[in-house]
């Protein structure tokens, strides 16, 4: 089943609390995709979100407020980034009895730590421990930025520089400037470690927002949208969550992940590198040469609105293909400590 | 805390979310066994079906394949894999001051643990010590009550490659007829030597020999507390003695005398000395003085003009 990206919507992040709700900084996002497809109401609703941000549980629940849920809908949701909701949707839409799908994410990093964590993101750091594994990581408070330092630290020992990090990181924040949608974050500067070796630009930033996709297939992708985003491949793969059981300096699990998803021959590539060591890997594992534009939308060291960043990359990826600025595109998430999972998404024209 | 207004006019208040006691988990036959051996002082890892060892153990290994019941025995030595410096800490941290979190794979062991690695005493936002490398040879620092959890482990320790070896004799020593000679003029605020009957040369302080010529000195003559820099050094490790880092350490030609004399200069940037700089001795108090050399706390500059090298190239 043919199966398309017909619209993209997104926030304008903030990186601090703007003094909405999680419903509140999403429902605009549905009003204006709604407003772009024409559609009220869609074959099969799915989510990512995370209620650990907001600290109250089921708190995806009460976002369905925002899509409005009556007369019943069919719905679901992942504990992920949106972009695993997107791959659930793609996969029901497969079935070939529906042929629209609304996809959303949202995320309030501004929330956790006490005080909240606007001006550090220790609030953060701290809470993405509940994340690990209870037997062996999670007693040990070992916290987001410690993980991410010991995977740059082993991609340094493989030949990388530091300043192959901030490269990565001032390119990232100089095209998140021009970006309407992203934080407008200065040149990095002469910043003392966060972990060594990750300084704080090499680190996502806090950011609040929400981003919705309409996937359709066939011939209502057409009606849709003018020059539909068709998604020609989609994977995604997982390995071993200890971070001892495997080889930090790669990522077998977004190379297998690409290979499956056909990732060759893209013009532009969205990832969703975190820290900026994680987007070397990422190339090298995509087998993305350099003649590949990565992240001319700055990534998530730009914009980091957490569970909504991963779909982001696939809606930008996707408006590349919707404005003609490019034939064939690749989306990419991540979930988990040191790029644990990832997935794949190859669009095209 | 009572909820409060924000600049922007919503409400905000502090929440916390917790499950009070926190939960009680099951570990199963495999991890079970390892916090056991743990909580009893011992590493272990467990077979996998290809043969390898995993640690710490869990019940597949990557390839999916259920482990065998086989525990072996790793470690305590480790080699460090990867590591990460923390500057500064959080809260939930294993330690209050900078440490490091590394992956630490036991001798014996084919994978890796994740654990605290301490290196010492840091202050707050220290550097990166340069001991911390990738093959870091380390050890286990057990807590004295275990309980059967990863924590049992306070954290690794790097293994023992120096001591430090206390080295110290003690002397009662005669400064001799000739130094005590001089430090008696020291006493009185005057440099003391001696000439040479033979070649003539002036030596201060005095040996009550001419090391030239070997043959005693008697002839007392007095120098003035003037000289000329010779040579120098630029000190960066503190001294005591000197005012601060960095210091000059110098070698002086008191007028009149063939011999120069390691002395401190002050009193002058130490980018600025040079040789052939004309000082003279900075005298303590008199009050304080003593038959000791630091009655002259260093030499300063006296303004004269340099005296040019040709002079001084034989003093060298």
């Amino acid at each position: 089943m043919n199966t398309a990206v017909v619209a993209f919507a997104q926030t304008e992040h903030t990186g601090e609390d703007s003094g909405l709700t999680e419903v509140e900084l999403l429902a605009p996002v549905i009003t204006a995709i709604k407003e772009r497809t024409g559609l009220s109401r869609f074959g099969f609703t799915c989510s990512g979100s995370l209620d650990y941000l907001a600290g109250a549980p089921f708190s995806f629940v009460s976002a369905l407020d925002a899509v409005g849920a009556w007369p019943p809908i069919s719905e679901s949701h992942v504990e992920m980034d949106a972009a695993w909701a997107l791959y659930e949707a793609w996969v029901r839409l497969q079935h070939g009895d529906i042929d629209t799908a609304l996809v959303y994410g949202f995320g309030k990093t501004s929330q956790p730590g006490r005080g909240g964590g606007v001006r550090h993101n220790t609030g953060l750091r701290a809470l993405m421990t509940l994340q690990l594994d209870p037997y062996y990581l999670a007693p040990l408070g070992v916290d987001q930025v410690s993980l991410a330092a010991l995977q740059a630290r082993a991609v340094l020992e493989g030949g990388h520089k530091e300043d192959d990090l901030r490269a990565v990181a001032a390119r990232s924040r100089e095209a998140g400037r021009g970006n309407p949608y992203a934080l407008d974050l200065p040149e990095p500067g002469d910043e003392d470690y966060e972990v060594v070796p990750l300084r704080p630009y090499d680190c996502p930033p806090v950011t609040d927002g929400a981003a919705a996709i309409v996937l359709a297939t066939g011939d209502r992708a057409r009606e849709l949208c003018e020059t539909p985003a068709w998604i020609r491949g989609i994977d995604h793969r997982i390995e071993a969550h200890s971070p001892g059981a495997r080889d930090l300096s790669r990522s077998e699990s977004a190379a297998l992940a690409g290979e499956k998803a056909g990732a060759r021959g893209v013009e532009i590539a969205e990832l969703h590198a975190q820290f900026s060591h994680e987007e070397l890997i990422l190339r090298d594992a995509l087998g993305l040469s350099d003649d590949v534009r990565i992240n001319p939308s700055g990534g998530a060291l730009a914009a980091n609105p957490m569970m909504a960043t991963g779909l982001i990359r696939i809606g930008e990826a996707a408006s590349y293909v919707h404005r003609g600025q490019a034939r064939r595109t690749l989306g990419h998430a991540s979930s988990g400590p040191c790029l644990q999972q990832n997935l794949v998404c190859v669009l095209e024209a | 805390m009572p909820p409060s207004d924000t600049e922007v006019g919503a409400l905000v208040a502090d929440h916390a979310l917790e499950f009070p006691g926190g939960y009680t988990r099951s570990v199963g036959p495999v991890i079970g066994r390892f916090l056991t051996e743990l909580r009893d002082g011992r590493l272990v890892g467990v077979r996998t079906a290809s043969g390898g060892v995993l640690f710490p153990p869990l019940e597949y290994d990557d390839d999916g394949e259920a482990v065998t019941g086989e525990f072996v025995e790793v470690g305590p030595d480790a080699t460090v894999q990867t590591y990460a410096w923390v500057p500064r800490p959080l809260p939930g941290h294993p330690f209050d001051r900078p440490f490091a979190w590394a992956l630490i794979k036991p001798d014996g062991a084919d994978t890796a643990l994740l654990h605290a690695l301490d290196l010492g005493e840091f202050e707050p936002g220290a550097k990166q010590p340069k001991t911390l490398r990738t093959g870091l040879r380390v050890r286990p620092k057990w807590r004295a009550t275990r309980t059967g959890g990863i924590t049992d482990i306070e954290c690794f320790r790097p293994e023992v490659t120096m001591i430090g070896a206390p080295s110290r004799v003690e002397y009662r020593l005669s400064a001799g007829k000739a130094l005590t000679r001089f430090l008696t003029g020291i006493a009185e605020g005057r440099f003391l030597g001696h000439r040479c009957g033979v070649c003539g040369k002036v030596y201060v302080p005095m040996k009550g020999l001419c090391p030239v010529d070997g043959v005693p000195t008697t002839e007392e003559v007095e120098v003035p507390d003037t000289g000329t820099v010779t040579t120098y050094a630029v000190n960066n490790i503190p001294d005591p003695r000197a005012p601060a880092v960095p210091f000059v350490s110098a070698y002086i030609l008191l007028d009149g005398s063939d011999i120069a004399m390691l002395a401190l200069v002050a009193g002058i940037p130490a980018d600025q000395v040079r040789m052939g700089l004309r000082v003279k001795a900075a005298w303590k108090p008199r009050e304080e003085w003593g038959r000791t050399m630091e009655n002259i706390t260093w030499f300063e500059p006296t303004g004269e003009p340099d005296v040019p090298f040709e002079d001084i190239q034989d003093y060298v």
